[in-house]
């Protein structure tokens, strides 16, 4: 069983990332010790809902919310649900702006709801994958009710520029035009370990962030929504979570969250600016080392773990499992590990043709990642490619 | 405990993609081969190309070589297709033109079903192939 002892080097934690030991610490008291229901009223119950609601309370210093103004979710795709679905659902018909390269989450919301007869206006992102925020402006109407944009895209990991969105959001509320108020949601799934995370500066309604992107447990996330700000729930039940999301807590894994968040928070300088160093030298010897290679979106303006280059003539699934054969995890933007067998609606976006996306390939490192395991894919890669391209009749012309 | 073995298609799909076998490299010679058959797009993401030499006297088939750009299972198909209709010093036309993607799909150990339209191409590659030669002599 044993045989492949080939170290494994894991570069997909845009994708998921291993939970941090001191989040399982933290989440260890609460399966079967603190087991209790947080609703009741009896020792067992209080000692649960002091656990949620201390993970609460330290959530909301970190967004720098109030601790209302949180609400826990199963996850970034709930969260982002509940967020455009709660937003609309009182309305019969209205104007939703998004982006070309959101999420599937936000995207298949916002299709959704154009079936509808809601309007939708999915914004350009630019060559680089940046909306330009003045675009946003002038997408803006009076029947808009929501603007839902990406803090960092998961496939690229170009860092969007949300406080000025936001500021062109709130210039068109003060002029009036609105005929209702514009919520402004952002789904911050990679955001966390890397970009300011107070919600007063970046000025949004809405937040989503999720559990197993940031070394915390999976099966969690968490939507900040602004005072005043009113949803609809899109499940019925009990009345947990100020009765949007009904169902027993989910408390180890709310514990396991706030703990991620912290760590998360503590080491966001430091290791922000370990892994741009290695990002930037990762994507300099990609370039310079195998030909026929681009980069894909703003070259800084993007997340400090995240690598995102297309290598032509080359496919992306049989680079991902040549590159899995020598120890490496990696993710493509290739319609071949697709269900629906479409190639990557980021890469498509950002103008680049179809073989683009499926030669696309992301990198993405994390805590563990160090510049001994970027040599050691580079050592590896360049052979792949050569012996892909070996028997590959394509040859694009860059 | 983990499988650390664990593979996404069939050990056989594995052995033909680590190890292609039949495969084109670089660009044919002249006279080295009758003719060629191409299909597949930039868009979908798999492109095949194949080339054959065909015995005059005894319609059988004496070279099939294969270029393709796509997935695991594309190259896979690609080489499995070579394989068989290699064996015995080469099938005749007639036989392979009756080769059916599911014949190759058994021959990998099995596809997943949606893997069958998009990267079993080598047969469709294959008959244009034999198209292109009926039509030059």
């Amino acid at each position: 069983m044993t045989k492949n002892k080939i170290k494994r080097i894991y570069m997909d934690h845009a994708a998921a990332a291993p939970m941090d030991k001191r989040v399982k610490k933290a989440m260890g008291p609460y399966w079967t010790e603190n087991f209790g229901n947080p609703n009741a009223l009896y020792k067992e119950g209080l000692i649960a809902r002091s656990a949620i609601e201390n993970a609460r309370e330290d959530i909301a210093k970190i967004l720098g919310a109030r601790a209302k103004e949180i609400i826990f979710t199963n996850g970034g795709t709930e969260s982002d649900n509940l967020a455009i679905f709660g937003a609309v659902k009182n309305f019969k018909s209205g104007h939703i702006i998004t982006t070309k390269f959101e999420h599937h989450a936000v995207l298949n919301s916002c299709k959704r709801l154009e079936k509808e007869g809601f309007e939708v206006t999915y914004l350009d992102v630019g060559k680089e994958g940046v909306v330009n925020p003045k675009d946003v402006a002038k997408a803006l109407k009076p029947e808009t009710i929501l603007v839902s944009i990406i803090y960092a895209n998961n496939e690229i990991g170009t860092v969007q520029p949300i406080k000025e969105i936001a500021k062109v959001i709130r210039n068109f509320k003060k002029q009036g035009e609105a005929k209702q108020n514009i919520y402004f949601h952002t789904d911050a799934c990679q955001a966390p370990g890397y970009l300011d995370l107070n919600v007063e500066r970046l000025g949004i309604d809405l937040m989503t962030i999720n559990g197993s992107k940031i070394y915390g447990p999976k099966g969690i996330g968490l939507l900040y929504i602004k005072n005043g700000i009113k949803l609809e729930p899109l499940l019925y039940g009990g009345e947990q979570e100020r009765k949007l999301r009904p169902g027993t807590e989910n408390v180890p894994a709310i514990v396991g969250l706030a703990e991620a968040l912290k760590i998360a928070d503590k080491d966001r300088e430091k290791e922000s600016a370990r892994l741009i160093k290695l990002r930037d030298y990762f994507i300099g010897r990609l370039l310079g080392e195998i030909p026929k290679t681009v980069l894909n979106g703003h070259a800084t303006q993007r997340l400090p773990n995240n690598i995102n280059v297309s290598i032509l003539d080359a496919e992306g699934e049989s680079i991902v499992l040549y590159l899995d054969e020598a120890g490496v995890a990696c993710s493509t933007g290739s319609a071949c590990t697709s269900e629906s067998l479409e190639p990557s609606h980021v890469i498509l976006a950002i103008g680049k043709p179809h073989a683009y996306a499926h030669g696309a390939m992301r990198f993405s490192l994390g805590r563990s990642t160090t510049k001994k395991d970027i040599d050691y894919v580079m050592k590896v890669l360049p052979d792949i490619i050569k012996k892909l391209r070996m028997f590959s009749p394509v040859n694009i012309k860059i | 405990m983990a499988d650390v073995d664990k593979w996404v298609y069939s050990a056989v799909v594995k052995d033909h993609f680590m190890h292609p076998r039949g495969f084109l490299l670089g660009e044919p010679k002249e006279g080295e081969f009758d003719s060629y058959g191409e299909v597949g797009s930039l868009a979908c993401g798999d492109i095949i190309k194949v080339w054959i030499k065909v015995d005059k006297e005894t319609d059988k088939i004496k070279d099939f070589k294969w270029q393709t750009w796509g997935c695991a299972t594309a190259i896979a198909s690609a080489s499995a297709f070579a394989e068989m209709i290699m064996k015995n010093d080469g099938m005749k036309v007639e036989e392979a033109m009756n080769i059916k993607p599911k014949d190759i799909a058994d021959y990998l150990d099995g596809l997943p079903a949606r893997k069958f339209h998009c990267s079993i191409l080598a047969d469709k590659a294959f008959k244009k192939a034999v198209e292109n030669y009926r039509n030059k002599k």
